[in-house]
This record gives C-alpha cells, structure tokens and sequence, in this order.
C-alpha cells in the first residue's frame, strides 16, 4: 500500500468520491466557526479597532497562495520524474485557486491597508512579492489554456514552474533589496514570543486550517473535474474513429 | 557551434529585422517618456536609469519570438537537434545570437540617449555597464519563453506575460545599480547581485530552455 497507488486515476477517482463530501463539510465548518469566532468573539484591537478582524482572513489566504505554487512544484516534478496523469493535473487544478488567493491577499491588505497606513498600495516588498507571484499564476494558466496537446501542455508547463519558482524566490529578495517595508513581520512563528495574542491566536489557527481544508477540497474537485474532461475527450475521439 | 552563431547572425542581419528594428523602438520609447510626463529636466533626469532600462527591456522583448520560431517553420530546428551538437549548445549559440543583435546595440546605443532624458553625468557609465551586465540574462529568459511557446501559433503575446516576471530580478538590480551611480550611491551590491542573476540564467536556462524545445519537437 503506497501513496502512488493513487496516481491510478481510477483508484483516485473512487477515493476522492468518498473522500470529498467530508472534506467538504468539514472545511465548510471550519471555515463558519472561525469567521463567527474570529470576527465576533475577539476584542477590537486597542489601536487598529476592529479592523484587526481581516487577520482571519488575510494571513490564511496569503499562506495558501504561497504553499499551493510550492505543492504545483512538487506535483510538477512528479509529474516529469513518474509520468503520472493525476500529478499533472492536480497541479493544472491547484493554479487558479492559487492565483485567487492571491488576489484575495492582496485585497484584504490593501482593505486594511487603507485606514491603517493611510494607503491602498505600497510597494512594499511582501506586497510586490504577492503581486509578482500573481504574475506567475497568470503564465502557468495561459500556457495551459494556450496548448492543445494535454501533455505536452503539462510538460511545458511543468518546466515553467521550476525555473519560475527560482526566479519567484529571486524577485523576493530583489524586492527586499530594492524597497524598505512597511508591512509588519510574520503573525506566526515558532518562536511563541512573536506570536499574535493569545484571543487572535486560537481563531486565527482554527482559520488557518479551514483554509488548508477549503484548498485541499477545491484541488480534488478540480482535479476530479479534469479527469472527467480527460475522459470525455478520449470517448468523442473513440466515437469519432468508428 | 561557431558555424551556429554565424548562421544566426548572417540570418538576421540580411532579413533586414532584429538590428535596427528594436534600436528605433528603443528611441520611440525613449521619445515618449517626456510626452508623458512632461518636459521637466529634473523629474527625466530621476527617472533616465528606469526609463532606459523599461525601454531596453521591451525592446529586447519585441524580436524574442523571432528565436526559434523560423526555424521551427521551416524544419532546421529538427535538424539541429538531431545534429552532433547538443541542444543546450544550439540554445545557448540562439541566445547569444540574439544578444549580439539586440541587447549589444542598446547597450551601446543606451548613454546617448540618456543625453535626451538629462541622465546624470556620473550615470552614464553605469548604464552603459548594467546593460552590459544585465542583457545576456534578458537574451537567455527571452530564449526559454520562445521554446516554451515555440509551438503555439501567434505566442508573440503569451511569450510577453510568461517572461516578464522573470525579467524582473534584473530589472530591479539594473536600473538601482544606474540609479544609485547617479545619486553618488554605492552601487556595488546591485551590480554584482545583477552579475549573479546572469550568471544563474546562463547556467540554468539553457538546460530549461532545451528541454522545452524537445518536449515541442516529440
């Protein structure tokens, strides 16, 4: 029993079935009680009043954006390494969400942004490093939708993701270099000291992993949805040959 | 390999493209500038360095498809990767092919028309330089979008948006190296970052690059 059994996209078609419907309630859940806690039950902030709530929202959002280019690298790399179907697709699948939380990073920090420094937009390293990795998205997408071949397609594109994810992690240190920041360091680390309070903590935790849970069901529809695409085209070229 | 880069060069200096096309794009861009914001001699000399680098970059970008895609048309790509040669070699000819023809002349070109943008005496030299410096990587990146999108009719566009945000470490550290030298800064740490981020392309993009090319030619 290993994990590669999956990348039968029977096997993983079957899984994901019974899989899916409780991933779903479980992050639709998840999401409800965070946003309920987080934006109902925490104390306004003693200097940014309650537009701190946006917390609950933007840092997920902007981790997501993050880790889904780091899981479309991973998925990319299977795929070229083991010629598995299902890897290339997941990752076809995970680009548009990846691209949206992106944008939704980047709005929500700007909503805040606009009453906290007195501005929509800053060309703020963490900033132009979330806009530039929106830019990547929107390649990896439009080389997808611009090739016919579904292999070739993912070939491409898969080797687009690897030298862009230098050039991402490159751009972000450009950036650092170029521009002093006004953006505020990490809500989170290991070190408990720099941690948010304790009250935005736990809810910003439980959003956190509403978030994973949302991402993680929208990849296996999406992926799911492809296969079917997949399927769909090989039974009209079958009906077209006969 | 020489044969290569003799061929590419002969090829596009006679069709009569590349050369003085991107060259008079390069002045038209450059012209434009003060039409659009204005002919205040201060405002242009702050902006010259980015200026001269926006521009150089797009013009460097307007003849990027132009790379492999006859050769794609009419099967001499074919032929060059069954050639002896190996791909990553043909690759690597291709982009410095494309630099000597484009990237070279707006180096060259870069300083005089940083006399029209009031670009700062002390300037001029270091443009000149982080051009030099900094265009083989635009050649290089410019190069893998063309095999990536080398089997897409009409690619000219996504070509665009698929390399522009890797051209964007050079231009940060391209246009801060000239800028700095330019408000008597140092600028030693942009311009060997800038040497870096070409030094890395030239190392990884050929391999990238080729790949690209034989996933278009299976």
């Amino acid at each position: 029993m290993s994990i590669w059994e999956y990348a039968n996209p029977v096997r993983f078609m079957r899984l994901s079935d019974r899989v899916l419907p409780w991933l779903a309630a479980l992050s639709a859940i998840l999401m409800l009680v965070a946003l309920v806690w987080g934006f109902f039950f925490t104390p306004d902030d003693y200097r940014q009043g309650s537009t701190v709530k946006i917390i609950f929202i933007h840092v997920p959002s902007a981790m997501i954006a993050i880790n889904a280019w780091v899981m479309m690298l991973i998925a990319s790399l299977i795929w070229l390494v083991r010629r598995h179907h299902v890897s290339a697709l997941a990752a076809k699948a995970a680009a548009p969400v990846g691209a949206v939380m992106t944008m939704i990073a980047l709005v929500t920090g700007a909503v805040w942004g606009e009453p906290m420094w007195g501005t929509w937009w800053a060309w703020d390293p963490r900033l132009t490093s979330f806009l530039i990795l929106f830019l990547f998205y929107l390649g990896y997408i439009a080389l997808w939708a611009a090739i016919d071949n579904p292999d070739t397609a993912a070939d491409l594109t898969s080797v687009l993701a690897i030298v862009g994810s230098v050039f991402a992690v490159l751009s972000r240190y450009a950036a650092l270099i170029w521009n002093q920041g006004l953006h505020q360091g990490a809500s989170l680390s290991m070190d408990r000291a720099e941690h948010v309070a304790d009250v935005f903590y736990y809810p910003l935790v439980t959003a956190i992993i509403a978030f994973i849970l949302l991402f993680v069901t929208l990849v296996i529809l999406r992926t799911r949805t492809e296969i079917r695409a997949r399927r769909l085209r090989a039974l009209l070229a079958r009906e077209a040959r006969e | 390999m020489m044969a290569l880069l003799r061929r590419d060069l002969a090829l596009a200096l006679r069709s009569g493209g590349g050369f003085g096309l991107s060259l008079a794009f390069f002045l038209i861009v450059v012209v434009f500038v003060p039409f659009g914001v204005g002919p205040d001699t201060g405002v242009l000399a702050r902006i010259a360095p980015g200026v001269l680098w926006i521009a150089a970059l797009l013009s460097c970008l307007l003849s990027l498809d132009r790379i492999f895609q006859l050769d794609w048309e009419d099967g001499s790509l074919d032929a060059l990767a069954l050639a002896p040669l190996p791909l990553e070699g043909v690759v690597a000819m291709k982009a410095l092919a494309h630099w000597l023809t484009t990237g070279l002349p707006l180096t060259v070109i870069a300083p005089l028309l940083g006399v029209l943008l009031n670009l700062p005496g002390a300037a001029a030299p270091w443009i000149f330089l982080s051009l030099l410096v900094g265009t083989p990587a635009l050649s290089l990146l410019g190069a893998f979008g063309a095999a990536l999108t080398v089997g897409i009719r009409r690619g000219g566009l996504l070509l665009s948006l698929l390399v522009m945000p890797l051209y964007i470490p050079t231009l940060i550290f391209g246009a801060l190296t000239a800028s700095r030298a330019g408000d008597g800064l140092d600028f030693f740490t942009p311009f060997a970052l800038l040497g870096g981020v070409t030094l890395l392309a030239a190392a990884l993009i050929p391999f990238a690059a080729a790949a690209a090319i034989r996933i278009n030619l299976r």
